[in-house]
């Protein structure tokens, strides 16, 4: 078999085989795993959808007079951003929202604006409003800054999102007799509506389901541009029950993620706006994937039919934390348009864009087929199912003085 | 036979004081409904009625209303979608009560037919880019 500096050497002359984990379908159905192994060297995988833990850190320089944000406030576009580090780093979370945004006091609110946005306005090139308070020091007198701030300006810009790329997801349902507005949309009554959120047989962890290939270091498509993989995301949780070609039953594994904003575009990161529930950023990620053996590429072979996801009720179960599922359903039965829930047949729609995770996975392929993009050796492996890792609930205890 | 439609009228400044829509019920017997209601710093009214009736009477009240000088339109004209913002996530699909989109099942892309869409304004708000718009 190839291996993956093999693999690296045929994309430095133009001469590797890449395709999409589409694609590769009807590639194995033709030549068998076998021959489809020798001759495929990566297959590509994508995603874009709401991914709440992103976020983006940037130093913004120093002003002259200077001025430590660090310990102060600041305000990007009115978005508050995160200033508990050294004097002009700054981090602004994608769910910020501004001080005076209404939230949910008149509910469903609308959340038209936070830290998403000012994100994709930022990788667009637009001036964003930096406004900022601070105690004043002899070394950083400066007490207040109001200034415009450009990504083509500052000093860095970095994409680091402790959280993405799930690993399968719930499908939400509610079954209660009012609407409600979730983080998978707006919920009608009575079941009439079925949320779910993941690019199935193309989804990056779903190819990868045991994490055999992506691990610490991986080099990724993020938001446009290229990334890393820098750690296992939060909430990874790999014991999860899964079918017997190891894809998870369940929200399983996840990726923290890092990458250059200033390489990126607004069109892989955009803010967006959950009715009810609050901003956040859609994101898109694709991994590639060596085909360094037969193992790796027959995981790539998933098929929606081969994916199952748990149907939730979010008008009780999941707030109130309760482990009940309504029953499993497909990725393929999902797309059809309708599924049934207690014997009620209730159409479906899809928050992560299957349209644009074929994009994704097209794009890396010609970048990988140009020889833009070569592949990584992960530096360490992810904790897969034999780390023991459980999902943890917090479980409150009383505060006694 | 009875109808009932949505409609926006456009109302020029001269019109704007005017009882206008008093004349749609007792000259042509309509029932309404205001949805919207608005006047622009520049005096020109806007207001999104649902209007119902005789047929031939609301034909009547809809001519009546385009001789005093203003415009009409259906709603549906009114929403419209910015292409570069919709992701073609799907979202909206079940959302609209019109079916007003349609998802291609081998594409997943979402078109939206905006012949069908009766403006109720419940995509606006539900679309996670915000990519459905109302122009008045
Ligand atoms: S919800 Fe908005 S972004 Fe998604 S498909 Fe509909 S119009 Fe496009
Ligand atoms: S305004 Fe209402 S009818 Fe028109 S597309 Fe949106 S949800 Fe459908």
């Amino acid at each position: 078999m190839k291996t993956i500096s093999e693999i690296n050497e045929k994309i430095k002359r133009g001469q590797a085989v890449v395709v999409t984990a589409e694609e590769i379908l009807d590639i194995v159905k033709e030549k068998g795993i076998a021959r489809a192994a020798r001759e495929v060297d990566v297959v590509t995988t994508g995603t874009f959808g709401p991914m709440c833990s992103s976020g983006a850190y940037l130093n913004v320089g120093h002003s002259k007079p200077r001025i430590k944000l660090g310990g102060g406030r600041v305000y990007l576009n009115d978005v508050p951003a995160y200033t508990g580090f050294a004097a002009v780093d700054l981090m602004i979370g994608c769910t910020a929202l501004p001080d005076d945004d209404p939230k949910n006091r008149a509910h469903p609110g609308e959340f038209i604006y936070g830290g998403g946005h000012v994100i994709e306005e930022l990788v667009a090139g637009k001036d964003i409003r930096l406004v900022a308070t601070a105690y004043g020091t002899d070394c950083y007198p400066r007490k207040k800054l109001e200034t415009l701030i450009n990504l083509k300006d500052i000093n860095e810009a970095v994409l680091f999102n402790p959280r993405n790329a799930y690993q399968n997801y719930n499908v939400a349902v509610n079954l209660s007799d009012k609407t409600i507005y979730t983080y998978m949309g707006v919920l009608k009554p009575k079941l009439g509506n079925a949320n779910y959120c993941s690019a199935g047989q193309l989804s990056p962890l779903l190819n990868d389901p045991l994490y055999k290939s992506v691990g610490i270091g991986t080099r990724i498509f993020l938001g446009g541009g290229t990334g890393y993989v820098v750690w296992q995301g939060t909430q990874h949780n790999p014991g999860v029950p899964r079918t017997e070609g190891g894809v998870p039953r369940k929200p399983a594994g996840t990726l923290a993620v890092i990458g250059d904003l200033k390489l990126m575009k607004p069109q892989w990161l955009r803010g967006v706006s959950m009715q009810g529930y609050g901003a956040t950023l859609a994101v898109g990620i694709g991994l590639p994937i060596p085909i360094v053996s037969e193992e790796v590429l027959r995981y790539t072979t998933v098929t929606d039919a081969d994916i199952l996801a748990p149907i939730v009720d979010y008008s009780e179960t999941y707030p109130q934390r309760k482990p009940d599922s309504l029953g499993e359903v497909s990725y393929a039965q999902l797309k059809t348009g309708k599924i049934k829930v207690q014997g009620k047949e209730v159409p479906t729609a899809s928050l992560s864009s299957y349209p644009r995770a074929v994009e994704i996975a097209q794009t890396l392929k010609r970048w990988i087929k140009q020889g833009e993009f070569t592949l990584t050796e992960a530096v360490a492996p992810l904790p897969g199912v034999e780390s023991g890792i459980t999902f943890k609930n917090l479980e409150d205890r009383p505060i006694v003085e | 036979m009875a109808v009932s439609k949505r409609i926006v009228l456009h109302f020029p400044p001269r019109l704007v004081n005017r009882p206008i829509v008093y004349r749609l019920v007792k000259d042509y017997d309509l029932e309404f409904n205001i949805l919207k209601a608005s006047i622009s710093p520049e005096e020109e009214g806007l207001l999104v009625l649902e209007l119902r009736g005789n047929r031939q009477e609301y034909e009547k009240g809809i001519e009546f209303l385009a001789r005093t000088g203003i415009k009409v339109q259906p709603l549906s004209q009114d929403i419209t979608r910015d292409e570069d913002r919709c992701t073609h996530c799907g979202a909206c699909v079940t959302i609209c009560p019109a079916g007003a989109f349609v998802l291609n099942p081998a594409t997943r892309v979402v078109s939206f037919d905006n012949e069908k869409c009766i403006a109720c304004g419940i995509c606006i708000a539900a679309c996670p880019p915000r990519a459905m718009k109302v122009q008045f």
